[in-house]
């Protein structure tokens, strides 16, 4: 596909608003529909897109495997690190009430960190996937 | 601080492990997080049961929301019973697995193999810490997904197979489940497992909680392998690694179980029966089927992982019986069987994992004479045979000897006559090992093995003590089992 001049240009068109909505998709999800999840996707969408057009060893430059697999459970950790923290502030886990100065901007700050943790292990885990499917009976 | 959050360490503490396990990617490290992490899982769960024990029922409030709103973490005396049981176990797995994992698992792989193992402990824990309908499938899933991976990673290729088919078996049990507790939920309109029980009381009668109950069960039961639903389970113990076996063998289908008994008793009431549906009729009937069948069919294995395998089977069989009891005394046996049958099947996988690690094979015939070079490692396995059959003076006499007269309690004599019976299927299969691997002539094999090293018999011997101790001194695991049924039958902890 890589000799492909329209899927050439209209890719390059679209991956850098595709990145860009992954994050307002991201940081709208308090407000709106959204959050980690469904921008994780869009996120792993653009590499994948990238990687399809590009093939698997430049986009595996870019995005290398190594760093999925520091991110995968990373993005877990920092879920965790977050609930863990309110243990340090007198409340349950995952109870975020104390992270801020009143209630309400310490759930909302406690949700916008979790979240990026969702962000951070979908993508990851759905560019994984592609690799591992683009990748099969290669090595 | 520690002593309030006690419940959510519980999936808290191995769930870091994974994490971090993970991140290290290095197998020696990956197995010191692991090891380290159910160590402090156990202190946990020890701790739980010393609290509930003193205090009765432990609440916890996830994220600090009220029970109507989030997810509420409840551990009684039949949460802590099964919490302690699946943490000690994954310790002393822990222990065992550094040496069996090194030989049985490329490099590349160890990390995440600990990683998985751990995820699968904490999902089972989670299972028994729960209490909401919908969080525990959650938990089903997580230690499932880890369950898949860890049997795929078996060296031989039909483990792949194996893991395939019992992914799309326990998918299957997963999504029943789940029908089951949205029935649930549009009936009452709420996940609380404690809030269901209250609104419950005024829709006896409802057909949506009928259906519910007999997705709810058949859901389970092809998580916990009751027969003719076990198809999944030989294969899977017998080509997954060993440490994994052992893991899975000793945990896996006793959360199950927890979870069926969680819902027959808790949820739906004292009397099983809902409906039309003659839930005890048909649970006492399969696992008299479970009793004979499969265990005869271990009789003609040359395997010894699938002769356990296909004994592990025969014996839920027994767990179930106790269930369909539904008395005091009945249950009490069914609940300790469950925790023998832990320590027994523990041993005997570890042991029969050791003679993997020397020999290089499970089947019998290259197996003969290995007792003469394994001496210890056979010895391990002897004894965890005999606790199988229950003979007297392993742990496996005391829990079949409460089930009988559990049985005989509900006034079925011809049940304990069944319990006997089936026991001498135990002695043929058992048998069978027994006298290949003691008093045939060495093969070739077993001529060029050596004894197993410590790191595997010291955790073999600890459970195959653990049954001889708990065949003699039955106190404490059937202490914790009444208080367990106590709780389950509805009264006081």
């Amino acid at each position: 596909m890589r000799f492909d001049i329209v899927l050439r240009v209209a890719t390059k068109f679209i991956l850098a608003p595709l990145l860009l909505f992954a994050l307002y998709v991201q940081f709208h999800g308090d407000y709106g529909p959204g959050g980690g999840f469904q921008a994780g996707v869009i996120a792993a969408a653009a590499v994948i897109l990238y990687g399809l057009i590009v093939g698997l060893a430049p986009v595996q430059r870019l995005v290398p495997m190594g760093l999925l697999e520091v991110m995968i459970p990373g993005g877990v950790l920092i879920y965790m690190a977050v609930g863990i923290a309110s243990f340090f502030l007198g409340d349950n886990f995952l109870d975020y009430d104390h992270l801020a100065h009143d209630a309400v901007h310490g759930q909302e700050w406690g949700v916008f960190l979790v979240e990026i943790g969702v962000f951070v292990t979908v993508s990851s885990t759905m560019v994984a996937i592609f690799y591992a499917f683009a990748g099969r009976g290669r090595s | 601080m520690i002593a309030s959050h006690l419940p959510v360490l519980l999936i808290i503490v191995p769930l870091l492990g994974a994490v971090l396990a993970a991140l290290s990617r290095h197998g020696f490290v990956a197995w010191l997080v692991a090891l380290l992490a159910s160590a402090a899982t156990m202190a946990v769960a020890f701790a739980l049961l010393w609290r509930v024990q003193a205090e009765g029922l432990i609440s916890y409030r996830i994220g600090g929301w009220a029970p109507e709103l989030g997810i509420e973490y409840r551990i009684d005396a039949v949460s802590a019973f099964i919490v302690v049981l699946v943490s000690a176990i994954a310790f002393l797995t822990m222990i065992y697995a550094r040496r069996s994992v090194l030989a049985e698992i490329s490099a590349e792989r160890v990390a995440w193999f600990y990683t998985m193992l751990l995820l699968c402990v904490a999902g089972l824990l989670g299972i028994a810490a729960t209490g909401d309908a919908f969080n525990a499938f959650v938990f089903l899933e997580v230690s499932s997904l880890a369950t898949y991976t860890l049997i795929a990673l078996g060296r031989d290729r039909r483990a792949l197979v194996a893991a395939y088919q019992y992914l799309i078996v326990g998918t299957i049990g997963a999504t029943l489940y789940v029908i089951g507790v949205g029935l649930i939920y549009l009936s009452t309109g709420t996940l609380n497992i404690g809030l269901i029980v209250e609104r419950l009381a005024s829709l006896q009668g409802s057909r949506a909680l009928t259906v519910a109950e007999a997705f709810i069960v058949v859901g389970i039961a092809l998580k916990l392998a009751l027969f003719p639903l076990h198809a999944w389970l030989p294969n899977a113990y017998a080509y997954a690694p060993s440490a994994a076996t052992v893991l899975l063998a000793s945990t896996a289908t006793k959360v199950a179980v927890y979870l069926l008994a969680r819902y027959l008793f808790t949820v739906f009431g004292g009397d099983i029966d809902v409906g039309a549906i003659p839930i005890s009729a048909i649970l006492i009937g399969l696992s008299v089927a479970a009793m004979f069948i499969p265990s005869a069919a271990a009789i003609f294995q040359n395997d010894v992982k699938r002769i356990l395998a296909l004994s592990s089977v025969g014996q839920i069989g027994y767990i179930t019986l106790g269930l369909a009891l539904a008395n005091q005394t009945g249950l009490t046996g069914g609940l300790l069987h469950l925790f023998n049958h832990a320590l027994m099947k523990g041993a005997a996988f570890m042991a029969i994992g050791a003679v993997v690690y020397r020999a290089g094979t499970a089947r019998l015939d290259d197996l003969s004479g290995i007792g003469r070079t394994m001496p210890w490692t056979v010895a391990a396995l002897t004894i965890a045979g005999l606790a199988l059959i229950g003979v007297p003076g392993t742990s496996g006499f005391v829990s079949k000897y409460y089930l009988i007269l559990g049985a005989l309690e509900a006034g079925l004599g011809w049940l304990a006559i069944l319990i006997v019976a089936s026991s001498l299927l135990a002695v043929l299969y058992v048998g069978r090992i027994v006298e290949v691997v003691w008093f045939r002539e060495p093969a070739a094999v077993a001529r060029e093995c050596r004894e197993a090293p410590l790191e595997l018999l010291l955790p073999m011997w600890i459970l195959a003590g653990a049954t001889i101790w708990f065949g003699i001194d039955a106190e404490w695991p059937v202490g914790l089992a009444a208080s367990a049924a106590r709780v389950l039958l509805g009264g006081a902890p």
